[in-house]
């Protein structure tokens, strides 16, 4: 369909739907978003793969809906399927089930108030999303160089630990879809111990709103060392037994060695980031790439694949949990002590014990809560690596104390884009295995 | 701040954010500069969206835009990066309200795909020459663009609060 068409279907109420169109009535340019641009390929060679199947009548070929109520499928996504046999020819990701609208939701909350909205977007790391929405907000003040010493490394503590409990669920979820179905207990049962800490340090298992513009909410409670160093002592054990159990098992190699390859040149065409983009080999985490906080100053490594398989991503994401540990230590080693947010009256509220004795912490402190504080006109994108890639958040504020507009860009909605690429040519139970090793999560994919 | 612009945008105004750099390609030429900053090592498209800048309070020290730019109401923002310098460059290009169109980079950026659809959803600008420009987040058949700012915003009814009573749902 060519753009006057749509132009034209927008005036007369009809437009488009979305869907996979017969095979008919494609065209190799559409073909192309599948197979050819990415390689840069010329319309005549990718009309020529078009015919994957010899015979291309319809009845050969059938075309399925995976989800959106399919379990394995993480969520509300929908995959279109065209098959033939047990084959995937093409596939069409179909999504916006959950959308709910956050972007435009977040128009009318105050700069005080997104922390909440922006929390629930991607709800498997949700200090990741609260932790890019604060810097980019305090890059707007221009107050990202004041933040104080202990409030920037335990949003890093915070972060590294959240890594930990993201990328354990997807050892969990991962191995469910495949069928060891003992790693899901497993790991659910290692995540719910770090969100135990959490809940203890933000009083919620998940949707914080804890890293706020300025710091962090409060301090962390007392024992909290002692309850890091017993997940640090706790969980490189139960790795050792996912090695054991998944890692050197033949039936899991099988099942993702080889299984939806993607090139480094293909990765980084379709703007895959995270683990999707270093299992092709590219060593680009944007912790080391474009350090924020002090992850210039703390010794890792940056995981990479060589082959760009399921497999790849799955020991990638197994062993930045070990990277996150060994981050975890460092940074309990230099945990400063100090105030855990900044001490600027526009941005912080006074103290519960000034409420008491003074009329105007009270009033400043109402006026915070109801009015919000202004945030400068102006643009600005910050983006940090979060367990699924690079998130990114883009504000532009017109000087008020709501935001303009406020986007996300959230690594799993790009992600799925390789989804098609991976898949094509492959079998219908690898399927399963490639969307599970992208590890994408609804809630962000649709905000 | 102004900053020099890199040789190969030469003729693109460029300017400074917040210690990021930003480049204003005119509608007309932004897909080749598209294709310039491709060539020099901006490989990757990070993000692509857009603003509406309908309500925008006008007014000196809002809404700055170097010189020889014409503020229109849309305004589509494009996030680069080049993996191999370590840098980031902002494209910000102008669209207008009664010719809400802008060609598709699909063929420079396959993964602008997503987000152009994305885009197209969410404030009706239309991607010249994208493959397949259709809603994405929105059902297919709703009306209207919903991010945009003449777009109501709406609410559920709450208990208790003004007009609850008026705008109670007849049974």
């Amino acid at each position: 369909m060519s753009t006057t068409d749509i132009l034209a279907a927008i005036e007369g109420g009809n437009e488009p739907a979305q869907g996979l169109r017969p095979r008919g009535v494609l065209t190799a340019r559409e073909l192309m978003r599948e197979v050819g641009a990415v390689l840069r390929m010329s319309e005549a060679e990718v009309a020529k793969l078009g015919d994957l199947p010899e015979d291309p009548s319809e009845d050969q070929t059938m075309i399925i809906n995976m989800g959106p109520q399919h379990p394995s499928t993480h969520g509300v996504l929908r995959l279109m399927l065209e098959l033939q046999g047990e084959t995937v020819l093409r596939c069409k990701p179909i999504i916006g089930y959950l959308h709910t609208g956050m972007e435009k939701t977040a128009e009318s909350l105050t700069f005080m108030q997104g922390g909440t909205n922006v929390t629930r977007m991607d709800y498997v790391s949700p200090l990741n999303n609260e932790l890019v929405f604060s810097l980019a907000t305090e890059k707007l003040l221009g107050i990202e160089g004041d933040i104080p010493e202990r409030a920037v490394w335990m949003r890093m503590l915070l972060s590294e630990l959240n890594r930990m409990s993201s990328h354990l669920l997807f050892l969990a979820t991962n191995g469910m879809d495949l069928g060891a179905v003992s790693m899901m207990i497993y790991g659910w049962r290692e995540r719910e111990e770090v969100l135990r800490f959490f809940q203890k340090v933000t009083g919620l298992r998940m949707n914080h709103n804890f890293i706020r513009p300025g710091g962090v909410a409060a301090d962390l409670p007392a024992g909290w060392r002692d309850d890091v160093l017993r997940l640090l002592e706790l969980i490189p054990p139960r790795l050792a037994e996912y090695d054991v159990l998944m890692t050197g098992q033949p039936i899991w190699r099988e099942r993702l060695q080889g299984v939806g390859v993607i090139t480094a040149q293909e990765a980084i065409a379709l703007s895959a980031t995270g683990p999707t983009l270093r299992g092709t080999g590219i060593a680009w985490d944007l912790r080391r790439g474009q350090p924020y906080l002090h992850y210039d100053e703390l010794e890792f490594d940056v995981i990479v694949g060589s082959y760009g398989d399921a497999f790849d991503r799955y020991s990638i994401r197994l062993n930045e949990v070990r990277e996150s540990i060994r981050l975890v230590h460092q940074i309990l080693d230099r945990m400063p002590g100090g105030d855990y947010r900044i001490q600027n009256k526009k941005v912080t509220p006074p103290p519960r014990a000034r409420i008491d004795e003074s009329m105007e912490a009270l009033i400043h402190h109402f006026k915070l809560f109801t009015e919000g504080f202004k945030v400068p006109a102006g643009e600005v994108y910050v983006a940090i690596e979060s367990p699924r890639g690079e998130i990114g958040c883009y504000i532009a504020s017109d000087g008020s104390a709501t935001p303009y507009r406020l986007h996300v860009r959230a690594p799993s909605f790009v992600n799925i884009q390789c989804l098609p690429h991976m898949m094509r040519g492959g079998l219908i139970a690898d399927a399963v295995a490639i969307i599970s090793s992208i590890d994408p999560v609804l809630g962000e994919v649709d905000r | 701040m102004p900053e020099p612009a890199k040789p190969e945008v030469d003729d693109v105004v460029a300017a400074n954010s917040r210690g990021q750099r930003v480049v204003f390609p005119h509608r007309a030429e932004y897909f080749a500069s598209m294709r310039a900053l491709c060539a020099d090592s901006f490989t990757m498209l990070v993000d692509l969206t857009a603003v509406d800048y309908l309500t925008y309070p006008s007014g000196p020290g809002s809404r700055v835009l170097p010189e020889g730019v014409v503020a229109e109401r849309f305004e589509v923002v494009v996030n680069l990066l080049s993996i191999a310098r370590r840098e980031r460059v902002r494209v910000r290009v102008q669209v207008p309200t009664d010719d809400a169109n802008i060609a598709s980079l699909f063929d420079i950026y396959p993964g602008s795909e997503a987000m152009e659809r994305e885009v197209y959803d969410m404030f009706g600008i239309v991607f010249i020459d994208h493959p397949d420009l259709t809603r994405i987040l929105m059902p297919e058949d709703w009306q209207g663009f919903p991010l945009r700012k003449d777009y109501d915003q709406g609410s559920i009814p709450v208990q208790f609060s003004g007009d609850f009573a008026a705008r109670r749902v007849p049974r």
